[in-house]
């Protein structure tokens, strides 16, 4: 009985569950299915951080990692000269 | 104009016979000429569903091969002259068609047919990339299951690569108990997930099975509550703008008691 109320009340439905672990499963899927995606978005972040900094292309490393119950795009570009604004 | 059509899915078992064998069902009923093509060499099904498993002569591979023409291998349906059914070969190993030999049959058939209809084998290997090669339309069939839900998001990738993008998607076996008591995703959810433009939710149906028993495909029976959503199908692909249709709900009483099992 407790159970029951517990379930009705509480914990979260089987059919949202579903969903959400999909959404974040199918993040991974999807990026893991395409090299080319993570190509072209590695080469226009390049475009867009050495507008402000010059930075080392061979070292740098971007990933999708799943950090707890969330995917987060990880990057770790390292930084060899800050560009001069005018 | 004709339009050729896969029924395509990822995982197995999901429906793509069935869906299919109704769909041509439904659009010869219509008066529309159909062919439909098994393309799961090896696992012949959609002649039995058809109920025109004993009128068979020749095969797909067959044709591929030159034995004999296109019109002699035709299986007319017994009750519907304007369908007609491609069988596969039962035998043949799975490498016997490809792709090129498939678009090419299906450019002859547009000439005659209003629709090509294509049952396309689970997976994602040679006889998937073959299914699809001659297809205008991609009709992918899932269940509100989270391994067939996912399979279908990865057939939906590859045709994306193929450069086939005009996918449909049908969400099959849904049971309307489940989803009102939210242990089952519905329409929404697999809308949200997929984001492919969803043209028909079919309730799981014990008249699917009674009438794949006898050979004829449940579309035409108004008692079914399967039937009625595949004949929205076919309307659907006909253009028309048919409202999805309320399954039968139960009611909050009856969900409480069942919470609480009294
Ligand atoms: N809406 C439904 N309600 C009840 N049973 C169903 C429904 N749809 C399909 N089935 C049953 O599910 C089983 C698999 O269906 P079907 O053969 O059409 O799937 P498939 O995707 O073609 O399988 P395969 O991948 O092996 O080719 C069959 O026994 C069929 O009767
Ligand atoms: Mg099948």
């Amino acid at each position: 009985m407790l159970d029951s109320i517990k379930r009705m009340f509480s914990s979260e439905k089987s059919g949202k569950v579903a969903k959400k672990r999909l959404q974040m499963v199918l993040i991974q899927d999807r990026a893991s299915v395409s090299p080319e995606v993570m190509e072209k978005l590695r080469d226009d972040i390049i475009q867009v951080i050495s507008k402000y900094m010059v930075i080392d292309k061979a070292d740098m490393e971007i990933s999708l990692e799943n950090v707890d119950d969330s995917v987060a795009l990880v990057a770790n570009i390292p930084v060899q000269n800050m560009r001069h604004h005018r | 104009m004709s339009e050729v059509i896969v029924v395509t899915s990822g995982k197995g078992g999901v429906g793509k016979s069935t869906t299919t064998a109704n769909l041509g069902v439904g659009l010869a009923m219509r008066g529309k000429k159909v062919v439909l093509i098994d393309t799961d060499t090896g696992l012949r099904n959609l002649d039995l569903l058809l109920g025109l498993e004993n009128r068979i002569m020749y095969d797909l591979v067959d044709v591929i091969d030159g034995r004999v023409e296109i019109k002699k291998a035709l299986v007319r349906h017994k009750k519907y002259e304007n369908l007609q059914l491609l069988p596969t070969s039962q035998v043949k190993d799975k490498s016997a068609v490809n792709p090129a030999d498939l678009m090419a049959l299906c450019d002859e058939l547009r000439k005659e047919y209003d629709y090509v209809i294509i049952d396309c084998p689970a997976g994602i290997e040679q006889g998937f990339q073959t299914a699809i090669a001659g297809a205008d339309t991609a009709i992918v069939v899932t269940m509100p299951e989270v391994s067939a839900v996912r399979d279908a998001d990865k057939i939906i990738g590859e045709l994306g690569r193929s450069e086939k993008d005009n996918i449909k998607l049908i969400i099959n076996r849904i049971r309307p108990a489940m989803v009102d008591s939210g242990e089952m995703m519905d329409m929404d959810d697999i809308n949200d997930i997929l984001a492919i433009k969803c043209i028909g939710q079919v309730p799981d149906d014990i008249k699917v099975v009674t009438s794949a028993n006898r050979g004829e495909p449940v579309v035409g029976d108004s008692d079914s509550q399967a039937g009625k959503a595949y004949e929205n199908i076919v309307g659907r692909l006909l253009g028309e703008d048919i409202p999805f249709m309320e399954f039968e709900k139960e009611g909050f009483f009856k969900r409480l008691k069942k919470a609480f099992k009294f």
